[in-house]
């Protein structure tokens, strides 16, 4: 185990590195970030003057070696629009980032498992045919889509929700701030949460369906219905549980790409999160907080894919993660 | 069935008296929000519309385009260099300090180093302390646009200013990027004190209570502002309740805001107007002005403006819009697609040739279908155009190298005066004085710049008025650029919000007359 978390914390450091080689590498290609810093009448000699106070005028492997010099020890550069560390930035929009992600896990969770499971027991009834037809409607949609329509019907023409931003907020400690503890703050949550789960949703009805109907033909599963054992206790107890395994590992992948996901749902509710304040920073040509983000979230993804790895080593212990000797 | 009536009564009272409550808060939300509380630090609408807020300048313009007094209760000009103004007493600062001439005298100075104010108060020679009220504003050679200059000047509290804050840097210190202590302090005579700040999320206001003006109607408490960058959601926003004012309205949407019959649709022709200009360097045949018109009768700019920008934009045949100074009443529009042909032939390119063109996708409302269309329509006239779009961000540099033999370029006149336009956009480029920066056509025509430079030292207006009409007249016969439209300007509030008496065509709110009812 031990050796294999070293392989995997090399192979870590690996990723980063060319991450930031490569956030660093397009930052010429963002364009001119001092556009959004001045007036259309600066002249062009006082914004060569800011340029050399940022560096943007030194050679490149001149800037990266200072950006790599300060990010080891976790200094990623101020944000020209924040004014402030470009990790604190994103370390304050991160929780309300994570709770949106949060939102929409729950709701997937809550809603995949109950229908993959029945459209595998009822391959052929109206219901399921219903939520698979439905399933492909929503994988196909886009996300921003789906957002300005759900906007369009529960906030401007029923009214029923907020049409932006998180609402009410309660602070927690450090950065965190959580909208779950205020029923406005709930409220908020609602349609970001479904929009965000709209893409992830029809992928996992139909992955624990296709799993549920291996499972149900399996000679295990058999065996139980001839030991005359209670149809609901085959079917979430014998079936479920093994039909789940797949899904957890595929699940922790996904909660990775839901981060990145949220940059769409987060723009189309104003959603103070990060991928929100990516995109922004992106149209400001913000350079060093585009490359903060891009090193946090490359950190976020093989932290999630690590930890995947280690539980389904767990979870199935004929699955060998240290890949040596055993 | 009484009990009923009660409580249906009191609920209905409730309603009624928690609108009213709530009627002393505006929400708003703007597609951005201002980058910081210097009103020093950048010149753009977001910090003029702040400073508006909490500051308050001098003079100010109404919505006619002429000057009224604000801070300055009056104003005299003393002679050909000098203005003297006097300023209203017993102002007070939002940290309590009484407004004087010398915070004028201490803000004047601090925008003379100010990389983004510097241009606007370059002719100035001294501001002057007459007494505790009055104070006098001097240029080096006689100048017409001092008033113009004057509704930059929003005195901040000189006393607030000084000294050193908790990192020993000086207050008043002017960072371009970075934490200062007035970018994140404020004291001003304005009507709002900024209570907190969540850049890019929120920003809260609250009403100054010792405002100096108690004339002003204004009956706004708070203010909660938040930017909404994406159109549909600041729309969405509006129509759902969620917030009471929102600027600017996407064009896509005017149709559907008039309809609704609880907000109120404000238009007004804006002063931005947007053009192509033709690079004479690059493009040996745009120094022919026949070839130059021939563009501008090939274009059908009030086509443009009526189906690309859905009758969102003034269709524009000079640069200078209705109340400049310099707008000549004489310049319509042209387009005609014969009368091209015929120039082009005239010109000996009949075949045509073939040019680049470049536009940014995501400064100007429209920019980039403005741009294909525009490509399209010099196809007709056999010239084929090899057109690229990008993001703003991108675009300006390439802009500096003057990248393209066709660019476009906006242009908003930071004096309200139509001198600005041919200063920045058609005077012959000059690296030591700045004029013609971004004449990326390289137009030069030493007759234009001499009238704009004498109109700059003539203050007799009606002889200065004539002066920029003649330049506008001068740059029409020559197809100097191609002239598109100005866009339009748009906001919308909730039926109880008027927001119609307290908007101007320079898009800052006078949030502080507003009236919620």
């Amino acid at each position: 185990m031990i050796a294999f978390l070293a392989k995997r914390l090399l192979q870590a450091l690996v990723v980063m590195l060319v991450l930031s080689l490569i956030g660093f590498a397009i930052q010429d290609n963002l364009g001119d970030p001092l556009r959004e810093m001045v007036g259309q009448s600066v002249s062009e000699q006082e914004r060569e003057a800011l340029k050399d106070k940022l560096g943007l005028n030194d050679p490149f492997l001149e800037q990266y070696w200072r950006f790599l010099k300060k990010a080891v020890k976790g200094d990623l550069g101020t944000s020209y629009f924040f004014k402030e560390p470009a990790l604190e930035v994103i370390l304050k929009k991160l929780p309300a980032t994570l709770e949106l992600v949060f939102g929409a896990t729950l709701i997937i969770v809550f809603l995949s498992i109950p229908l993959g499971v029945y459209a595998a027991i009822k391959p052929n009834s109206f219901f399921t045919k219903a939520i698979m037809g439905f399933s492909i409607i929503g994988i196909s949609v886009p996300v921003f889509l789906t957002a300005i329509m759900l906007v369009y019907i529960f906030a401007i023409e029923l009214n029923w929700m907020p049409s932006f931003g998180r609402g009410e907020v309660v602070h927690i400690m450090g950065y965190w701030e959580t909208g779950f503890l205020t029923w406005d703050g709930l409220l908020h949550l609602v349609l970001p949460s479904i929009a965000l789960a709209s893409i992830m949703l029809p992928l996992f009805i139909r992955l624990i369906r296709s799993e549920m109907l291996e499972v149900l033909h399996a000679e295990y599963v058999r065996f139980a219905w001839a030991k005359g054992l209670a149809k609901y206790r085959v079917w979430f107890i014998h079936a479920l549980k093994n039909t789940l395994l797949p899904v957890v590992t595929v699940g922790g992948v996904q909660i990775g790409t839901m981060v990145a996901y949220t940059i769409l749902t987060e723009t189309v509710f104003q959603w103070p999160g990060m991928g929100f304040m990516f995109l922004e920073a992106i149209n400001r040509a913000d350079i060093p907080l585009i490359q903060a983000y891009l090193i946090v979230v490359g950190l976020i993804f093989v932290i999630t894919n690590t930890i995947v790895d280690l539980i389904y080593g767990l979870i199935d212990p004929t699955v060998n993660v240290a890949g040596g000797s055993k | 069935m009484k009990r009923g009536v009660t409580l249906l009564a009191s609920v209905a009272l409730a309603a009624t008296m928690s609108f009213a409550a709530a009627a002393k808060t505006l929400k708003m939300a703007y597609d951005a929000d201002p980058v910081s509380l210097d009103p020093h630090e950048q010149l753009s609408g977001g910090t003029l519309q702040l400073s508006h807020m909490i500051f308050d300048p001098l003079v100010r313009w109404n919505k006619d385009l002429k000057v009224e007094g604000r801070l300055a209760e009056r104003w005299e000009r003393i002679d050909d260099k000098t203005v003297r103004f006097f300023l209203h007493k017993g102002v007070k600062f939002h940290s309590g300090n009484e407004l004087t001439a010398l915070d004028v005298k201490w803000t004047f100075n601090r925008l003379r180093t100010s990389p983004d104010f510097k241009a606007i108060f370059a002719p100035f020679d001294a501001v002057k302390v007459v007494d505790k009220y009055t104070v006098d504003l001097v240029t080096a050679e006689p100048y017409p646009l001092t008033l113009n200059a004057a509704t930059y000047i929003f005195p901040m509290d000189s006393k607030f200013y000084t000294g050193f804050d908790g990192n020993n840097k000086s207050k008043d210190a002017l960072v371009k990027h970075g934490n200062s202590y007035a970018s994140t302090h404020a004291s001003g005579t304005g009507a709002f004190i900024v209570e907190k700040r969540e850049q890019g999320v929120r920003v809260d206001f609250k009403r100054f209570d010792q405002y100096w003006d108690k004339k002003s109607p204004g009956n706004v408490k708070q203010i909660v502002l938040t930017p909404i960058k994406e159109a549909p959601t600041r729309v969405a926003a509006l129509l759902s309740g969620d917030v009471d004012f929102i600027a600017p309205v996407p064009p896509t949407d005017l149709d559907r805001i008039k309809k609704d019959p609880k907000v109120d649709l404000v238009t007004l022709s804006g002063t931005r107007i947007i053009t192509f200009q033709l690079n004479q360097q690059r493009v040996e045949a745009f120094k022919n002005p026949k070839v130059r018109q021939a563009i501008v009768y090939a274009i059908n700019n009030e086509g443009i403006a009526k189906k690309i920008m859905r009758g969102f934009a003034t269709t524009a045949a000079q640069q200078s819009p209705k109340g400049y100074s310099g707008f000549n009443p004489n310049l319509k529009p042209r387009y005609d697609l014969k009368k091209a042909k015929q120039l082009m032939k005239e010109a000996g390119h009949e075949k045509g040739f073939s040019v680049t063109m470049m536009a940014p996708n995501n400064r100007y409302v429209n920019d980039a279908k403005i741009a294909q269309a525009v490509a399209s329509m010099l196809a007709k006239i056999n010239i084929k155009v090899d057109l690229k779009t990008m993001p703003k961000a991108q675009y300006w540099a390439e802009f500096d190298k003057r990248a393209a033999d066709i660019m476009m370029i906006g242009w908003h006149s930071d004096t309200e005066d139509s001198a600005n336009f041919t200063e920045f956009l058609l005077m012959c480029p000059d690296k030591e004085t700045g004029f013609g920066q971004y004449n990326s056509g390289n137009y030069c025509n030493p007759a234009v710049d001499k009238l704009v430079i004498a109109s700059g030292k003539e203050t007799n207006s009606e002889k200065r008025a004539a002066m920029l009409q003649k330049v506008e007249q001068m740059l029409y016969d020559d197809a100097a650029f191609v002239p598109l439209h100005w866009q339009d300007l748009a906001w919308a509030a909730k039926k109880n919000v008027k927001i119609e008496p307290i908007l101007n065509v320079m898009n800052f709110p006078y949030l502080g007359d507003l009236v919620i009812e």
